[in-house]
């Protein structure tokens, strides 16, 4: 097991590590030569594609008469939801909003809500906000229902609890458009599509908060309510639902913007007239104008979702007691009053029914304009920084240096004596860290420079399994060695591991950059209060805007392609290691630091000898959720041109085929597993690090 | 003193393992022979023969430190953990034959139960914690607000009837969780460790309180603490409990002056003798004694007697029913018994 590895003596560690390297090295060097070790031999693969596509052909052709039925069912709510926002005058829907977000969240809330409203309706895009909210409003109850259903028998039943939990692991892991996929074949195209999409997206969280609020209601609430004589039902309505409400409406607003993000992605396929719809379409036309005008429709939306169900989720109660019917439904009944109020004025004049044409106002033009002055002004440089990562970072990762310096890259042409001095300088750095002890980083060191000269495409099958294989063992032990064996075979099998080291390549990079600079600003937020106080808002901006609107600046200013790609990435799976590992850093317990402090530790030493490292465990947990975000934003990059299993997905999800994109959804799926799987090791490993110190 | 038996529990057992069952099966061992033979087959027993009588108006306490099967107790009492062996009687009845519904109407009717860490709903105000059993058995609001708000005058929550858990202090919760539980005028209140998550000046505070509300209601109790200077001040009488067995029951006089064994002891050492000590314990028979001294009962505690002696130097006479001479503490003879307790250890309780 993992502990008898890692007890062996270090040299023996460097030993087999210099013979797997080397092994790679060789591996590497011979694949000219051979090329079946490059490419995995298409003969030897299994034709997974065709048995997922039978198997889904058999399915839909029994099934599929009832699948369709449900979906005319769904329409029904739908179409009428849709049907009375659409009738709905603004004016109305523009009071109750606000007045819901006073409840929420005071005046602030109030405020931001009336101006986001404003915007939309300025920029005319109204209609298309209120179907995109027909959507959200018919899906979250769904969700929500289903979620507290399943959640309520998981807490009964341990047995269902084991089952579900791995299975809301995968739902989370694989991509969003991989169910789209499923779901187009089952229910057909239009919006109902969104919806299906919507209510299995966003079903998840629920069941967690439900299950972990029904758990976590202290045993002191629950004795209680048997002590003063309740029934089994009494107690689980009265006692259990009630103290476990907070967390439970923390799903419910988990489940409303992970339906929202996932309504409004689905829009690629089922689209029309909604807001969703509205951004890809112009993003496609390469209208950024008209695109961003969209998208910040979409981040208002979010933020506003987000902050209603937030704010009504740990709302403190009212002070005032309660008297008969008039006062305990005060707010609902004010709302009512106050929105026919607001419909007779919108029966009186027109212009409060259906905002006037002439009252809205388009700044795309010169938005476009803008942007496009923008970007040839400062096309040189975004040139240059743009060249300088793709030749120094994200080609040399995927096809290795010896095979990028050139002339029109580098500026020179690679000979036989640079190859040799990049070797003795790889040497010499490993060496280095040798002789100071560090014989992990020597090792990292060797591989890195290894990798970096072949590029990971060019690492050969067998050598990169192999590679991988015995990382796994040095992290996990046996069982994440065995793991790592198995979705090896599974990609090398179903045929999918070239383009998985695509997808390795372009997501290890961008995970690696964002943990770089989000530790390094959590830790510039643990250590500032000011500086905290800026970042907040950005951090919760960036996490509740759906994935798609991350996508339109980086377009507008670097074009389609992998580099952009990269930066929405970037951008994306920034936010998670920021919140970790400042939360990690100002929560070292405080005696350590007075401690530390009273031993005469200056600001860096108490920084970097004690809080970090104690710190360490939030840090790497920032590390995991980074991947997880970044897998997940991965598929949507697709959209901007990648080339890797998004791309496939988003194939499969153009031609209808449905074996190639749920496999690559798979394959996105095992990836993020297994990295999860690692994260834990090393998790496991700083823990009891940490523990064996103290 | 005492009056007739509230609640009678004996020979309770509660065991955690993958089988209590078997061991109870024609066993002839004694307790704790058993109790050796369950952790021997991968049994834990929580609680072991636990046995008490509770008398009509008596305050019983069960002492003992984390781990020692109080808290254990305390719940099969009213079947919050359903004991694996025994009987808990209340007024003759057997709990642990009844039925769910029995069980439910008796805990709306008979029991009240206060909790270390309050037990409130936090979604509730004050008045509808308070009112949340009454509202379970369906009374009408008004009986509700009618009863509440009784009980509220009693527990001094007037004028907080509309705050939250969470804007009251500890203290303050607590007399919420008190409250509750008289609401629904129980004959049997169980109060499982009620101050001990308040501040040392609240508990104070609180137990004085408990004294007061309980001189009013007199109810039966049986209140579990770890702390034994709380016992003492709240007890009638009290049982030390340790790894799941009762080691001693008696009055907190009893336990100090006669621990059955050292574990006992090592609690009583604490104990400054004085407080304890009575007149009756400490008078000596004097000859010729001055004329006219302050004339004491026999029962009295020499803690308050001090002043007494303070003024008059020469001593106070001890006296019994009908006006009979027992003795006469002076100075010396109370400094005499102090001495004498303090190093020996028990001394015999003396006969008046």
């Amino acid at each position: 097991m993992g502990e008898s590895a890692q007890t062996r003596s270090g040299k023996g560690q460097v030993i087999v590590w210099g013979a797997v390297l080397a092994a790679v090295l060789a591996l590497a060097l011979a694949q000219p030569q051979f090329p079946g070790l490059k490419a995995y031999p298409a003969e030897w693969t299994l034709p997974v594609t065709d048995w997922l596509n039978a198997g889904m052909d058999s399915f839909v052709g029994v099934f599929k008469p009832a699948f369709r039925a449900l979906s005319a069912i769904m329409e029904y709510p739908l179409d009428w939801f849709s049907g009375f926002l659409g009738w709905l005058p603004w004016s109305v829907g523009l009071v109750v909003a606000v007045m819901i977000g006073h409840r929420a969240g005071r005046w602030p809330l109030a405020a931001f809500t009336f101006c986001a409203l404003v915007y939309i309706l300025l920029m005319g895009l109204w209609p298309d906000t209120m179907n995109s909210l027909a959507l959200v409003a018919v899906s979250v109850p769904l969700a929500v229902a289903l979620g507290f259903a399943l959640g309520v028998w998981g807490f009964h039943s341990p047995r269902v609890e084991r089952f579900l939990t791995p299975l809301m692991d995968i739902t989370q892991t694989v991509p969003a458009f991989a169910y789209l996929l499923p779901i187009l074949i089952l229910f057909g195209f239009g919006p109902v599509v969104g919806l299906i999409a919507g209510i299995i997206f966003a079903f998840p969280p629920m069941v967690k908060n439900t299950i972990v609020g029904l758990r976590e209601v202290p045993s002191d609430i629950i004795e209680s309510g048997l002590m003063s004589g309740a029934t089994k039902g009494q107690l689980f309505f009265l006692v259990r639902c009630r103290a476990g409400l907070r967390q439970i409406l923390l799903g419910v607003n988990q489940t409303t913007m992970a339906a929202l993000n996932m309504i409004i992605v689905a829009s690629i396929i089922g689209g029309s007239e909604d807001i969703g719809w509205r951004v890809l379409s112009t993003l496609r036309k390469a209208e950024f104008g008209e695109s961003l005008v969209a998208g910040i429709v979409i981040a208002l939306m979010a933020m506003v979702l987000d902050r209603i169900t937030y704010g009504l989720a740990t709302r403190a109660p009212d002070m005032a007691p309660p008297r008969g019917f008039a006062q305990r439904h005060r707010f609902a009944l004010m709302v009512l009053g106050a929105a026919v109020l607001a419909y007779l004025a919108a029966r009186a004049f027109p212009a409060l029914h259906t905002w006037p044409q002439d009252w809205t106002f388009d700044p795309s033009g010169p938005l476009n304009t803008g942007i496009e002055t923008f970007v040839l002004w400062a096309k040189p440089l975004l040139d240059s920084v743009k060249n300088f990562i793709i030749f120094t970072l994200v080609l040399p990762l995927k096809i290795g240096l010896v095979n990028v310096v050139g002339p029109f890259t580098w500026g020179f042409t690679a000979t036989i004596w640079h190859a040799l001095g990049y070797a003795a300088l790889v040497v010499f750095g490993a060496g280095y860290a040798m002789s100071r002890g560090r014989t992990g980083l020597a090792i990292a060191v060797m591989a890195f420079g290894l990798i970096l000269f072949f590029g990971l495409t060019n690492l050969t099958w067998p050598g990169a399994s192999l590679l991988l294989i015995w990382f796994g063992y040095r992290s996990g032990g046996m069982r994440l060695a065995q793991w790592t064996t198995a979705a090896m075979v599974f990609m090398l099998l179903t045929g999918s591991y070239e383009k998985a080291v695509l997808s390795v390549q372009l997501c290890a990079l961008a995970v690696v950059v964002s943990f770089m600079i989000g530790t390094a600003l959590g830790i510039l937020a643990a250590e500032s209060d000011r500086f905290s106080r800026i970042l907040r808002p950005i951090n919760d901006t960036l996490q509740t805007m759906p994935v798609f609107v991350l996508l339109i600046p980086v377009i507008m200013i670097f074009k389609i392609g992998e580099f952009s790609a990269l930066l929405a990435i970037i951008l994306y799976a920034v936010v998670a290691p920021i919140r970790y590992s400042e939360y990690g850093l100002r929560h070292v317990p405080k005696d350590v630091i007075e401690a530390a402090t009273s031993m005469g530790a200056t600001r860096s030493q108490l920084l970097w000898r004690v809080k970090v490292p104690l710190a360490m465990p939030n840090i790497m947990l920032g590390l995991n959720q980074a991947i997880m975000f970044g897998i997940s934003m991965l598929v949507i990059t697709a959209l901007v041109g990648t080339d890797e299993l998004g791309q496939i997905i988003y194939i499969g999800l153009s031609k209808g085929n449905f074996g190639i994109g749920f496999l690559a959804g798979i394959a996105m799926a095992v990836i993020a597993l297994l990295a999860d799987q690692f994260c834990r090791a090393w998790q496991r490993r700083i823990d009891a690090k940490l523990e064996g110190a103290s | 003193m005492p009056g007739p038996v509230k609640l009678s529990c004996r020979n309770l057992w509660k065991v955690y393992g993958p089988d209590p069952a078997r061991f109870f099966v024609g066993s002839s061992e004694g307790p704790d022979a058993l109790a050796q033979k369950m952790r021997a087959g991968g049994h834990m027993p929580a609680a072991i023969d636990a046995g008490f009588d509770v008398h009509v108006g008596e305050t019983f306490v069960i002492m003992g430190l984390s781990g020692s099967g109080k808290s254990t107790v305390i719940r099969c009492l009213s079947r919050l953990i359903e004991p694996d062996h025994g009987q808990v009687l209340l007024d003759g009845e057997d709990l642990l034959a009844k039925s769910a519904q029995e069980l439910i109407e008796i805990r709306r009717h008979k029991l009240g139960m206060v909790f270390q860490n309050f037990g409130l709903l936090p979604h509730l105000n004050v008045i509808e914690n308070i009112a949340f059993p009454l509202r379970l058995q369906g009374l009408t609001s008004a009986q509700q607000r009618d009863r509440a708000s009784h009980v509220i005058d009693l527990v001094g929550l007037k004028g907080r009837e509309h705050s939250y858990p969470s804007q009251l202090s500890g203290g303050q919760q607590q007399r919420v969780g008190i409250a509750r539980s008289l609401a629904v005028e129980p004959e049997l209140w169980l109060l499982d460790e009620p101050f001990s998550a308040l501040d040392p000046l609240i508990r104070r505070q609180m137990q004085d309180e408990f004294l007061r509300i309980q001189r009013v209601l007199k109810k039966s109790i049986v209140f579990i603490t770890h702390d034994f200077m709380e016992a003492l001040r709240i007890a009638d009488r009290m049982a030390i409990m340790r790894d799941g067995r009762i080691v001693q029951i008696g009055t907190p006089e009893e336990l100090i002056l006669n621990p059955a064994d050292d574990y006992v002891a090592q609690f009583t050492g604490e104990v400054p003798r004085i407080k304890i000590l009575r007149a009756h314990q400490c008078a000596v028979a004097i000859a010729n004694r001055p004329e006219g001294l302050p004339q004491v009962g026999p029962d009295d505690r020499m803690e308050g007697l001090l002043p007494k002696l303070a003024a008059s130097p020469a001593g106070l006479d001890v006296v019994g029913q009908g006006g009979a001479y027992l003795g006469t503490v002076t100075a010396t003879s109370l400094v005499e018994t102090l001495g004498r307790i303090e190093g020996a250890g028990p001394v015999p309780v003396a006969h008046g």
